[in-house]
């Protein structure tokens, strides 16, 4: 029989314990999340094509055909699509997971489980949209009969990277979130500022060299080089500020955890 | 000797409550102090030491329960009961104090916690039956028993939006009700759906218990309590205040709390303080008894620190069973102008038609849009009917089941076959001892 102990202060042990009994929870919880999103839309799935296709178009025109960025040799469509891809996925993890306590704030003061299946489960939600935009992806390039390098193999590195940077993100805004609402309107600041401050539009080589490191401290820059360099392989990889983002990446994810861990068990009181 | 299924010990929950936060909760507020805080910290404190107070919402609380109890928990609003419940089900963690739970444990806050409006009924089976600890092979198993007990076969694919909310809480309660935890917290979930549906959820509940399960519950419904649970425990002011058999723990739970049992409700929005509800017999006096027939009382004080227009106030008194009948300015549309600085409120029921049971009278203030409520629905007071029906012309050989039966009786005339017509009614107020005696004396003159 199971003992449980319930205790000031004392939750650690169980709580990973917990996470695996309720593991299922990951699954539904995503599936919630992707059925309700688009119940009641004509297009339906669709709007995960429509909407990165629609901002490709804008980029390519505003960074490509207007302001003449280099393109090293790759049609400018394709640079593009490449750094959105994983960019979408960020930013829309980012705000869902952010979002995703306060919005089921029923839940957290009417029945216990670890609340960070939460979190994930919208991490995770946004994930199946960025799979079905990659589908797109591999259209374009066929579209334009552009083979991907060898380095693809080493995609699923820097979408693990890109599933841990939104994650590490999520958990603080989420967590932060509960006790201020004020990121209600933070999140979409960041999420328009990070479009442009990230290399979407155009290649991290514009930057100069100098401030390419402080430019990496955005774990969103090394995601996207390594997205191009893997499905496009034209640049090489820089590789200091590549170790810069993963750096932060970890240091991001590390430090929401715990600061989420420490907030939680008072989420239902704030909430 | 059963084993424990739950021991707590000197179990406390500390709430810091700020004073409706003058300066905000919110990031503006934490980002002004922290750049103040150098210059006036002093000044800070003390706004800081008068904003927050706290508030333990259990104390020192210490029970054990054995394996197969089934134990009701009692007491007043704000006495700490869904607290208790809300750390034995491990939503929130104590401020001191320990819990140690033996067996897998289902609790059940609400009924339909989780389930998503735009989803299926079938959709929402399985989510709320995963968030509700089950998992997918133990919903899929037990689906088809689900959707018979819920009756709703035919709207399964049909979005829960759609839904009566009498459909609704049957599909809700039918996922909870298929759990299989070793160990059952409920609060006080019965208190939707019709008679029917909560006949069944009560028969569930009963055949839970039953089972040799152990179950906590929650309820305001003290005929539930009664007919579930052997023990009672009486929770006042965060504390155990008796724990016991459930007859005797009720008997003196009602004798206690009638009478004067308003609590001082109040709601800064509003600038409105509830200092008191009283229920008067028509002489004046204080009173938590009535006899059948009498008229009822209720007497509230209220001090309006700020004008308040036009608001709406409504009683009901509430049986075991539900509500028995109410006073709403809703609906009457009779309303006080203005209510400024201290004064009283009275809604006279005049010659309540009640049975001898116990009943509580709730009370909701509404702001003049109607939609603003200013005090929420909620307990106020609570009295006894008390009387012999026979005084009333009453013969029956089951007067003592008048204690469960409907309670309201409006006077009403038999015709039997043979043409007689006997009237019933509980209006006519009996004459006291002392008058009897004194008519008979008069009629032996």
């Amino acid at each position: 029989m199971s003992q449980l102990v319930i205790e000031a202060g004392r939750t650690e042990q169980q709580y990973w314990r917990d996470l695996w009994s309720y593991r299922e929870l990951f699954y539904f919880l995503a599936w919630r999340d992707l059925l309700v999103r688009y119940k009641q839309t004509a297009v339906g799935v669709g709007w995960s094509i429509i909407r990165p296709l629609l901002t490709m178009l804008v980029l390519t025109v505003v960074f490509g055909k207007l302001g003449k960025m280099p393109s090293g040799g790759v049609p400018y469509s394709l640079l593009v699509f490449s750094g959105m891809l994983p960019w979408l996925f960020f930013s829309t993890a980012m705000s869902e997971s952010g979002n995703s306590l306060v919005q089921n704030s029923n839940l957290i003061s009417k029945v216990y489980f670890p609340r960070l299946i939460i979190i994930v489960s919208s991490v995770i939600a946004s994930f199946v949209d960025f799979l079905i935009s990659a589908v797109f992806l591999v259209g374009l390039m066929i579209w334009f009969r552009y083979a991907p390098p060898i380095n693809v193999f080493f995609l699923p590195f820097f979408v693990l990277l890109a599933f841990a940077a939104s994650l590490g993100v999520g958990l603080w805004i989420a967590a932060l979130m509960v006790q201020y609402r004020d990121f209600r309107f933070i999140v979409p600041f960041m999420v328009q500022f990070g479009l442009y401050i990230s290399p979407v539009g155009f290649q991290s080589s514009v930057v100069p060299e100098r401030f390419r490191l402080l430019y990496s401290l955005n774990p969103m820059v090394g995601v996207i080089d390594g997205f191009r360099w893997c499905l496009l392989g034209r640049q090489n990889v820089h590789w200091s500020g590549l170790a810069v983002s993963v750096a932060g990446v970890i240091v991001l994810i590390t430090s929401g955890l715990r600061y989420f861990r420490k907030t939680e068990q008072t989420f239902a009181d704030v909430i | 000797m059963p084993e424990t299924a739950i021991t707590i010990e000197n179990l406390g929950k500390r709430y810091i409550i700020g004073h409706q936060r003058a300066k905000g909760d919110g990031m503006r507020h934490a980002i002004e102090s922290a750049m103040r805080a150098p210059v006036a910290w002093l000044r800070t404190r003390r706004e800081r030491k008068l904003q927050l107070v706290d508030f333990w919402a259990l104390k020192e609380v210490c029970l054990e329960i054995k394996q197969g109890e089934v134990i009701g928990v009692i007491g007043r609003n704000g006495a700490g009961k869904s607290t208790l419940l809300k750390i034995l089900s491990r939503i929130t963690v104590p401020t001191a104090g320990r819990v140690v739970i033996d067996g897998r444990t289902a609790s059940l806050l609400e009924v339909g916690t989780g389930f998503h409006p735009e989803l299926t009924g079938r959709e929402n089976i399985f989510l709320n039956g995963a968030i509700l600890g089950m998992t997918r092979a133990e919903i899929i198993r037990k689906f088809d028993e689900i959707v018979e007990f819920s009756e709703i076969e035919e709207f399964l694919d049909t979005p829960v939006k759609r839904y009566s909310s009498g459909m609704y809480v049957r599909l809700a309660f039918a996922v909870a009700a298929h759990l299989e935890p070793e160990i059952l917290i409920v609060d006080e979930v019965l208190a939707v759906g019709d008679a029917a549906f909560q006949r069944k959820c009560l028969g569930k509940m009963g055949s839970f218990a039953d089972s040799g399960r152990t179950v906590i519950f929650v309820s305001h419904n003290m005929e539930a309590v009664r007919s579930l649970c052997q023990r009672a425990i009486w929770l006042k002011e965060g504390r155990v205040h008796q724990d016991g058999k459930v007859d005797e723990i009720i008997e003196t739970y009602f004798n206690s709390v009638a009478g004067d049992v308003s609590v001082p409700v109040a709601n800064p929005d509003y600038g409105l303080t509830v200092q008191k509800v009283a229920l008067k017999t028509s002489l004046g006096a204080e009173s938590g008894q009535f006899r059948p027939g009498d008229d009822m009382v209720v007497e509230v004080t209220y001090d309006a620190h700020r004008r308040i227009e036009k608001p709406i106030v409504a009683f009901g008194v509430i049986g075991a069973n539900g509500s028995c009948f109410t006073s709403n300015m809703l609906l009457d549309g009779h309303r006080p102008d203005l209510l400024e600085g201290r004064g009283q409120i009275t809604c006279t029921f005049k010659s309540i038609p009640l049975l001898p049971q116990t009943y509580t009278v709730k009370m909701i203030v509404r702001a003049a849009n109607v939609e603003d409520i200013i005090v929420k629905y909620q307990e106020v007071a609570c009295f006894n009917v008390v009387g012999d029906l026979a005084e009333y012309g009453y013969k029956g050989d089951f007067l003592t089941y008048a204690s469960q039966s409907t309670p309201v009786v409006v006077p009403y005339e038999w015709q039997l076959p043979d043409g007689t017509r006997i009237d019933v009614a509980l209006s006519r107020r009996p004459l006291d001892p002392p008058d009897r005696i004194f008519s008979e004396v008069v009629r032996h003159l």
